[in-house]
């Protein structure tokens, strides 16, 4: 297990987000974090990737203390990709992913051919290298989107995080990114952990997914483990029908209204009403 | 691949490409040395070309060569130095406090130097006047770590600094206004001062202008892809292994002495430090290890012609680079206000 968290307490300020939650990122596997609003799954990510010092327990990867590595150092091997980001002006997207090259480069120098092949390879994998000269701050949420996981990629590291990655995407960009991790997992056995809000996106993708609610670890296991009607309903209030998704195998999640759906009247004007035209 | 000029206009998506950027370089560089030449010829006194170079070569009589190398001379050194100066600094604090309307004004930089500079003159007036770029120096400083200090809250966020540096601002403004009110008899010298002028500089200044400049600017530019990353938030900063915090007291560091000495020998020439970086940023992109030297560029041009066109338009009445600044300067900035609003 090269990350973990121990009995981390998180808070912001005086507002406590976790008293003493504890999670180990399975090796070479892609997990997904899954809660409610407000349970605390994108802090206990933000304290897996040093981004929050937690106010009790450590965090550890590779076996020390985040907290006493040189931030350089944890660079080069986990690569977060935090929820928010500040789009720069007038750089371009090739550019921008150079600065994913940033932990290996020193002060002054010019790079190395490794850099360069790594910022290519990233460019080339997000399918962003037609977009290398235009400046970032000019492209759709999307291409944006995909530029910053060329930047986390081109770090270079065996630990990516991702903190809804998704976000700003439509159906189709989320399943190419999500496919191109699952690929980065396969191919290169790249960990990754990321918080997704989609239940049938973890199903499809998730070697193992963690579902926290107010700040404690309430069940873990594989998609077909965790996505259960009961956990729908302890701790999302969710009424949900668990299919079984035909192609893959992976369970379905299927919510269902509240209500039932109300029975439809035919349209009739109703006299004296303004008619619309 | 074909070089593309890059378009002026906000909607060009397409950067510049390092051809181009090479050629923007030098053509700030040819245009500096032609500023640079005209304004030597441009005193309250008639002062050919000829006789310039003859004063340069030391072929000229007492009084020109005088004339040329303790007024001329010094006065567009500074302009350089104070220039770059403010352009620069102006680069560095748009990038740290992540907005492209900042500039070292933000943290209170140019009133607080401005307050102490008053203060030597008004109340202490028996300090040599080599001491007042020390005394704006020191305030201008001064007000920044005050500013920092406020703003820290087991770290600092940059709207966080810029909210307080606002209210420094004010605070220092409003003891301006009292020092003048204050000493009405004293303040001609005070207020020229407050409006950014180069008239009468000498060596001295010079001597104590430069080498803040000379060091800093290097600083800025070995700074530049730590900038870069900054630039990005600071938790993908963190992310790509900057210890936000540190870069960023380190980078405001920088751009407070530079921008606190030009102040200091120049005092308050408007919009130079908001405008320069803008400006070079349309030309050669946002990438800090290069946008920087092209800010300082461009600070320099605007200054040195401010201060040229200031003697130039009708001497031998003076009127101070500051006000000409502002009067560019103003109207630019609501262009950018307003194409920022968008």
């Amino acid at each position: 297990m090269r990350l973990s968290a121990e009995g981390v307490e998180l808070r912001y300020d005086r507002k406590v987000v976790a008293r003493n939650l504890s999670l180990e990122i399975p090796d070479n596997q892609v997990s997904v974090l899954i809660g409610p609003n407000g349970s605390g799954k994108s802090t206990a990510l933000k304290s897996l990737a040093r981004l929050l010092r937690p106010a009790g327990g450590r965090v550890l990867l590779d076996g020390a203390s985040i907290q006493s590595l040189p931030t350089k150092e944890i660079a080069r091997r986990l690569a977060i990709l935090p929820q928010v980001l500040t789009t720069p002006e007038a750089i371009t997207v090739e550019d921008l992913v150079w600065f994913g090259r940033h932990p290996h480069r020193r002060t002054v120098g010019a790079p190395s051919p490794q850099d360069r092949e790594m910022v290519e390879w990233a460019l080339r994998s997000t399918d962003t290298a037609a977009l290398r000269d235009q400046y970032v701050d000019q492209l759709s949420g999307g291409q944006r989107q995909r530029v910053w996981i060329a930047v986390c990629l081109a770090q270079q590291t065996d630990l990516l995080l991702l903190d809804e990655p998704t976000t700003f995407l439509d159906v189709t960009y989320q399943l190419e990114l999500l496919d191109l991790l699952a690929r980065l997992n396969g191919e290169e056995g790249k960990t990754i952990a990321m918080v997704l809000h989609d239940f049938n996106m973890a199903a499809e993708y998730a070697d193992h997914i963690f579902v926290l609610a107010a700040g404690e670890l309430v069940c873990q296991g594989t998609p077909r483990e965790v996505l259960t009607k009961e956990t729908m309903r302890t701790v999302f209030s969710l009424d949900v029908e668990i299919g079984v998704n035909p192609r893959s195998g992976r369970p379905l999640v299927i919510p269902l209204r509240r209500r039932p759906a109300p029975h439809r009247v035919a349209r009739q004007t109703v006299p004296g009403s303004p008619t619309r035209s | 691949m074909t070089a593309l000029a890059p378009s002026p206009s906000p909607a060009s998506a397409v950067a510049p490409r390092r051809t181009a950027r090479g050629r923007w370089y030098l053509a700030a560089a040819g245009l500096a040395v032609v500023v640079t030449a005209y304004s030597l010829t441009v005193s309250s006194v008639p002062l050919p070309f000829g006789d310039v170079l003859d004063a340069l070569t030391g072929r000229a009589d007492d009084a020109l060569s005088r004339l040329v190398w303790d007024y001329q001379i010094p006065r567009i050194i500074l302009c350089w130095a104070v220039g770059a100066g403010l352009g620069a600094s102006g680069a560095v604090m748009q990038s740290v406090i992540r907005n492209p309307l900042a500039s070292p004004d933000v943290l209170g930089v140019t009133r607080g130097a401005g307050v102490t500079a008053l203060f030597v003159v008004l109340i202490l007036p028996a300090t040599p006047l080599s001491l007042l770029p020390v005394a704006a120096l020191a305030g201008g400083v001064a007000v920044t770590v005050v500013v920092y200090a406020l703003a820290y809250r087991g770290g600092t966020t940059p709207i966080r600094l810029a909210l307080v540096g606002v209210a420094a601002s004010a605070c220092c403004e409003a003891m301006i206004r009292f020092l003048l009110m204050r000493y009405p008899q004293d303040v001609n010298g005070s207020l020229i001062w407050l409006a950014g002028s180069f008239f009468g500089r000498t060596w001295q200044t010079v001597a104590i202008t430069v080498p803040w400049v000379v060091v800093c600017l290097p600083v800025v530019v070995l700074l530049g892809r730590r900038l870069d990353v900054m630039g990005l938030g600071d938790p993908m900063a963190v992310g790509l292994g900057e210890r936000a915090e540190g870069t960023r007291r380190l980078a405001i560091g920088v751009a407070v002495v530079l921008a606190s000495g030009a102040v200091a020998a120049a005092g308050t020439l408007s919009f130079v430090s908001l405008i320069a970086p803008h400006i070079a940023r349309r030309l050669v992109g946002g990438r800090m290890a290069t946008l920087t030297p092209m800010a300082a560029a461009v600070g320099v041009l605007l200054t040195l012609g401010a201060d040229t066109l200031g003697r130039g338009i009708s001497p031998p009445l003076e009127i101070p680079a500051g006000l000409i600044t502002a009067v560019i300067g103003a109207p630019y900035f609501l262009y950018l206000l307003m194409r920022t609003g968008r």
